[in-house]
């Protein structure tokens, strides 16, 4: 088990490294785009261009090149944006993270749980109007966009009935840390949360009931009701359990896939000055350092959770425990 | 007696219609009784054994018939009370042990469900008695492979530890569909010997599905022939080999190579295959692949007495019955 979590470790950051050249070489190393006059600015002068190429070493091989940049983004920390000069990078999106953070947990936690319950009840109903009604409303879901949906809400809670009783309680956009004022962090965040898990709403209980359909046909259910147990107690302990399998790999995939940026739409929506808003500026200016620096951190999340996901296999299902 | 089957019809909704899977089965199975159920793949065997347990979910099937277990009719029994009887008074024993435990627990851990549901005892208690069943049931360790996951076991390991969760809370019938049939020759033989030796120490009667007429042979008091959903046959194991009044049995008898004398070059099959239940014809079932089909068989024929057994046949009325086989000493 320990070598198994050592060999995970070790290929995640392979994978961390493969992903920094490879975002290195399409942005700095393709032919034709000279990185230093970006950086230096419009009509710099010689000796400002020179200065640069010193800097980052523009001058020397690739490889340098490379290294550098690694060392100004996670040693020094002070890789400056091109286009506000003076700007550090790294600290921007540290700034940034925690908002992300925010808004993704809080939208993760509702949506597992309506999901859970959803696909339970759907799986358990199968057949009845009840299941047709719940998988209706999560295609629903599933088809409306983020951003129109962001705009209703925000139509609604801060123009047009704010002064009503409902939605008197919702603060102005924006976002109030969780340090600062934990009630406040909560209100700021609460819409944004539900907007953004309505579509994964839609998906996961539809993938979970998928799944605790297909699993009713197992043997060991058919087991588990041998044995004299409840419906409620097979399907629980025995269904849901094993159907968590699936769900857990997913929903790695898309927490790690918002905490790097993915949730663009709905922090513009809600003027949250998150990483996917970040990402969004960087590329829209072409700030390479900027872009750099947001991919390597997107990229770090999704493999660190790609790690996660796999460890909690190990605890989800004995069989990959033993390297089966 | 323990277990009364009557008219046992299992209709399942096939393409829009209702199509009986099994139809008019009756048997009965006695205290301290072994009941051997023998057919092809489709015969209706496990059907029959579901039934029995009520695990038929198929939406839209339809069970009519009687099963009376201790005077009790099972057929039509409201869910919460059968489920006290499942596990607890009737248990089941699956064909594939590889697949019927529940990956992601321990062995033992599923054994203590199945105690825990059914008695109020702790959760201590439960393990000690794990452990001493799975010891009864010649599982080295018994203490060590209770904390194992299913897939770390072999497959005689865990048929062994199957029983053992079946036998769990002293069931007085225990149903075994096909418990040998997934498993190695030698790993048969030993798991035949612990079911035989239940009703010695357990006192449980055993209702034994298989397709297999060696295992029937070694095992069974009665035998219950199934062809196409309908019963062909029944009657005690040893005159039903000796003589059997079906031409179906005395064909699957047939095909088991002979212990003595001559060794044939190939053993003799039986041509084609059953039909669909959607497709059976309107008489007998069997009159498509039987070598003694003649007119009289375009009527289904109805079950009657011929020695000791029952036959679904009409050879024995016709004054004709099949010739008895010669049989070797049978284990009894």
């Amino acid at each position: 088990m320990v070598m198994t979590v050592l060999r995970r470790l070790g290929q995640t950051l392979f994978v961390l490294v493969g992903i920094s050249v490879l975002v290195f070489l399409v942005f700095f190393a393709t032919p034709g785009a000279d990185p230093t006059a970006r950086i230096a600015g419009r009509n710099a002068s010689p000796e400002t261009m020179a200065r640069v190429r010193v800097e980052y070493g523009f001058d020397r091989p690739l490889p340098v090149q490379y290294a550098r940049m690694m060392e100004k983004l996670f040693v020094t920390r002070d890789l400056t944006s091109y286009v506000n000069r003076g700007q550090k990078v790294v600290p921007e999106i540290l700034e940034a993270a925690p908002v992300t953070v925010s808004l993704v947990s809080g939208a993760a936690v509702i949506w597992v749980v309506l999901s859970v319950v959803m696909g339970v009840i759907a799986a358990a109903l199968r057949g009845s109007w009840v299941d047709r009604g719940l998988m209706m409303l999560g295609l629903v879901g599933i088809s409306i966009p983020v951003f129109w949906l962001g705009q209703v809400v925000n139509l609604v809670t801060q123009s047009r009935y704010h002064e009503s009783w409902l939605f008197s309680w919702v603060p102005g956009l924006g976002y109030v840390p969780l340090t600062e004022d934990p009630l406040g962090w909560f209100r700021a965040l609460a819409l944004p949360w539900l907007t953004l898990a309505v579509l994964f709403v839609g998906i996961y209980s539809r993938v979970l009931r998928a799944d605790l359909v297909a699993v009713q046909s197992e043997d060991f259910m058919r087991t588990a009701r041998a044995k004299g147990l409840s419906p409620a107690r097979v399907l629980l302990v025995h269904g849901l359990r094993t159907s968590m399998i699936t769900f857990v790999s997913l929903f790695g995939l898309d927490f790690a896939q918002l905490v790097g940026g993915g949730a663009l739409l709905t922090e513009v929506v809600f003027g949250l000055q998150g990483v996917g808003r970040l990402t969004y500026q960087a590329l829209s200016n072409l700030d390479l350092p900027l872009i750099m620096a947001t991919v390597m951190y997107s990229a770090v999340f999704v493999v660190i959770a790609n790690a996660v996901v796999d460890m909690l296999y190990l605890l989800l299902d004995p069989r990959v425990r033993d390297g089966r | 007696m323990l277990l009364v089957v009557r008219d046992l019809t299992v209709a399942l909704p096939i393409g829009g219609r209702l199509v009986p899977i099994v139809e008019s089965v009756s048997f009965t199975l006695g205290a301290r009784e072994i009941l051997g159920i023998v057919g092809e793949s489709g015969s209706g065997k496990s059907v029959t054994s579901l039934a029995i347990m009520g695990l038929i979910d198929v939406p839209g099937a339809r069970v009519s018939g009687s099963v009376r277990f201790r005077g009790r009719e099972l057929v039509g029994l409201a869910p919460r009370a059968y489920r006290a009887l499942r596990g607890r008074e009737i248990a089941m024993i699956f064909q594939d042990p590889m697949t019927a435990f529940t990956p992601v627990y321990t062995v033992g851990r599923q054994i203590d469900e199945q105690i825990r549901v059914h008695q109020k005892i702790s959760r201590a208690d439960a393990r000690s008695r794990t452990v001493r069943l799975l010891g009864d049931m010649g599982v080295p360790d018994p203490e060590r492979v209770a904390g194992r996951y299913p897939h770390q076991l072999s497959g005689g390991l865990r048929q062994r530890a199957m029983i053992a969760m079946a036998l769990s809370c002293n069931p007085a019938l225990l149903i075994a569909d096909e418990p040998t049939t997934a498993l190695d020759v030698t790993v048969q033989a030993q798991i035949l010997d612990l079911l035989r030796g239940l009703r010695r120490e357990y006192g449980s009667s055993v209702l034994l599905i298989t397709h297999d007429m060696g295992v029937v042979a070694e095992t069974c008091d009665r035998t219950l022939v199934l062809y196409s959903g309908l019963v062909a046959e029944r009657g005690p194991t040893g005159a039903l080999f000796a003589q059997p009044g079906h031409p179906y049995t005395a064909a699957l008898l047939d095909s088991i190579p002979p212990l003595h004398g001559p060794r044939p070059a190939r053993l003799p099959s039986i041509p084609g295959s059953p039909p669909a239940p959607a497709e059976r014809p309107a008489g007998c079932p069997f009159a498509p692949r039987c070598a003694y089909a003649h007119e009289a068989c375009a009527v289904r024929p109805a079950l009657v007495a011929s020695g000791v057994q029952d036959v679904a046949c009409v050879l024995p009325a016709e004054g004709r019955p099949l010739p008895p086989r010669f049989v070797a000493e049978m284990s009894a």
